[in-house]
């Protein structure tokens, strides 16, 4: 259970909703650990600035995560958590590991900027 | 300068010593506000299980730092995370503190509580193949290592503790070291030399990572003979120690040889109306419990400065 005060996705097919029904969405997939809770915590506070983008997170050892774990483009990741951005339903960003908040702003601004 | 951006008391850091003083200084009528760069919590976040915080059995950091923070803004402490500190002014009667976004805030008193970060290697590959074989977190990214050759660096308590507990998943951990000597307690050491999976390689640092969409291997430096090295590895786990989050202050505060903030027993700077609390002031222990009571100790004295201060303010006649 990831205590944390985003939206929660729980499935494969809540996240397949998810992107598909927005056009920027960035998720978080971890733990409650060291490396997650920053990143949790950054989502949190651009929740309120960034409103044309999703944001939402997903436990890392829930079966229902294949959806992030096993995509090409983590294949390298030895590191969580996993934290991807969508546009129109299609992957164009992933991060292993801790973030700072200006790594992902670098990130929304480039990913997500035609709509900001 | 508004007036709704000077406070009597602004907190730099919101780990258990910056909270601590938030909720003191606001349930005393102080008006505070706490300026945060990082994840509210601070270290105390790095925790999984507190069991040695009176009065709570067990509660994870997280947890703690949660209620702490509700704690603090519940006497009305305002909290600004995720910040970045431009600059700042610490030797005047109003201290200002001005934000990378522009906005400036200013206060009678300041408490520093900036914390400190696990310490890096700082030698090239390090930034990119953080995450993709670099970690810092046994308990996060071990599982990701099951059956692989890992190396671990550090001398001390942690590394050779997460050493150990890395044996659980992978096939060998090889311990790098610079000194001949590991500064761990004896029974980690002892511990990590009884483990058959673990190997050392004493006097010995790594200069550079090799790599591209992952860690493939690294440069070995031998510090005896100053011979290099390249050796093949799946992953590599960095424990050496903490650094203190004191390089925004500049030569502004005095600070001692490791750059940590100097004290005395009030918590008082070298600075009037400036104290400092928790991991990045000179001592000995680094405890949730010691920070705690830093921040206990800040927050009164920084409480008693500002009843002093305006308590003189109002004994002075006003020219017109």
């Amino acid at each position: 259970m990831l205590y944390t005060n985003l939206k929660h996705i729980e499935t494969a097919a809540q996240h397949q909703k998810l992107i598909s029904e927005n056009e920027n969405v960035m998720i978080c997939c971890g733990r409650m650990g060291p490396m997650c809770i920053p990143v949790y915590g950054i989502m949190e506070d651009l929740e309120g600035e960034y409103k044309h983008v999703k944001f939402a997170d997903m436990e890392f050892d829930s079966p229902e995560s294949h959806v992030i774990r096993n995509v090409p483009e983590v294949r390298g990741f030895m590191g969580i958590p996993f934290t991807m951005y969508y546009k129109n339903g299609k992957l164009v960003k992933a991060t292993s590991s801790i973030q700072s908040m200006t790594q992902v702003r670098n990130i929304l601004d480039t990913e997500f900027a035609a709509t900001k | 300068m508004t007036h709704s951006n000077h406070y009597n008391a602004i907190v730099v850091g919101a780990g258990p010593a910056g909270l601590t003083a938030g909720i003191y200084l606001s349930r005393g009528h102080v008006r505070t506000l706490i300026l945060n760069e990082g994840t509210v919590g601070g270290q105390m976040i790095l925790t999984h299980e507190i069991a040695n915080y009176p009065g709570v059995e067990s509660i994870s950091g997280y947890q703690l730092s949660t209620v702490m923070r509700n704690q603090a803004k519940k006497f009305g402490c305002d909290i600004k995370n995720n910040i970045a500190i431009a600059s700042l002014k610490l030797d005047s009667d109003i201290k200002e503190i001005i934000l990378s976004d522009g906005a400036v805030y200013t206060a009678d008193a300041v408490i520093l509580s900036p914390g400190g970060r696990s310490r890096t290697l700082g030698v090239p590959g390090e930034d990119a193949l953080k995450g993709k074989g670099i970690s810092y977190c046994a308990t996060c990214d071990g599982d990701f290592f099951t059956g692989k050759e890992i190396m671990v660096v550090g001398g001390g308590n942690s590394a050779l503790e997460e050493a150990v507990s890395l044996t659980r998943y992978a096939s060998k951990v090889t311990i790098v070291h610079q000194l001949d000597q590991f500064q761990a307690f004896d029974y980690a050491v002892e511990e990590a030399r009884n483990n058959p999976k673990i190997a050392f390689m004493m006097e010995s640092l790594i200069s550079a990572f090799h790599g591209d969409e992952k860690l493939e291997g690294v440069e070995i430096t031998h510090l005896k003979d100053g011979s290099k090295q390249n050796y093949p590895i799946d992953g590599v786990f960095i424990f050496i120690g903490y650094i203190p989050n004191t390089e925004f202050l500049g030569q502004k505060v005095a600070l001692n040889g490791w750059k940590e903030i100097i004290v005395n027993a009030d918590m008082e700077t070298n600075l009037k109306g400036v104290f400092a609390a928790g991991d990045s002031i000179a001592k000995k222990y680094r405890q949730v419990t010691t920070a705690v009571a830093d921040g206990t100790i800040a927050a009164l004295s920084a409480s008693k400065y500002i009843h002093e201060l305006q308590k003189y303010n109002s004994l002075q006649p006003v020219i017109s």
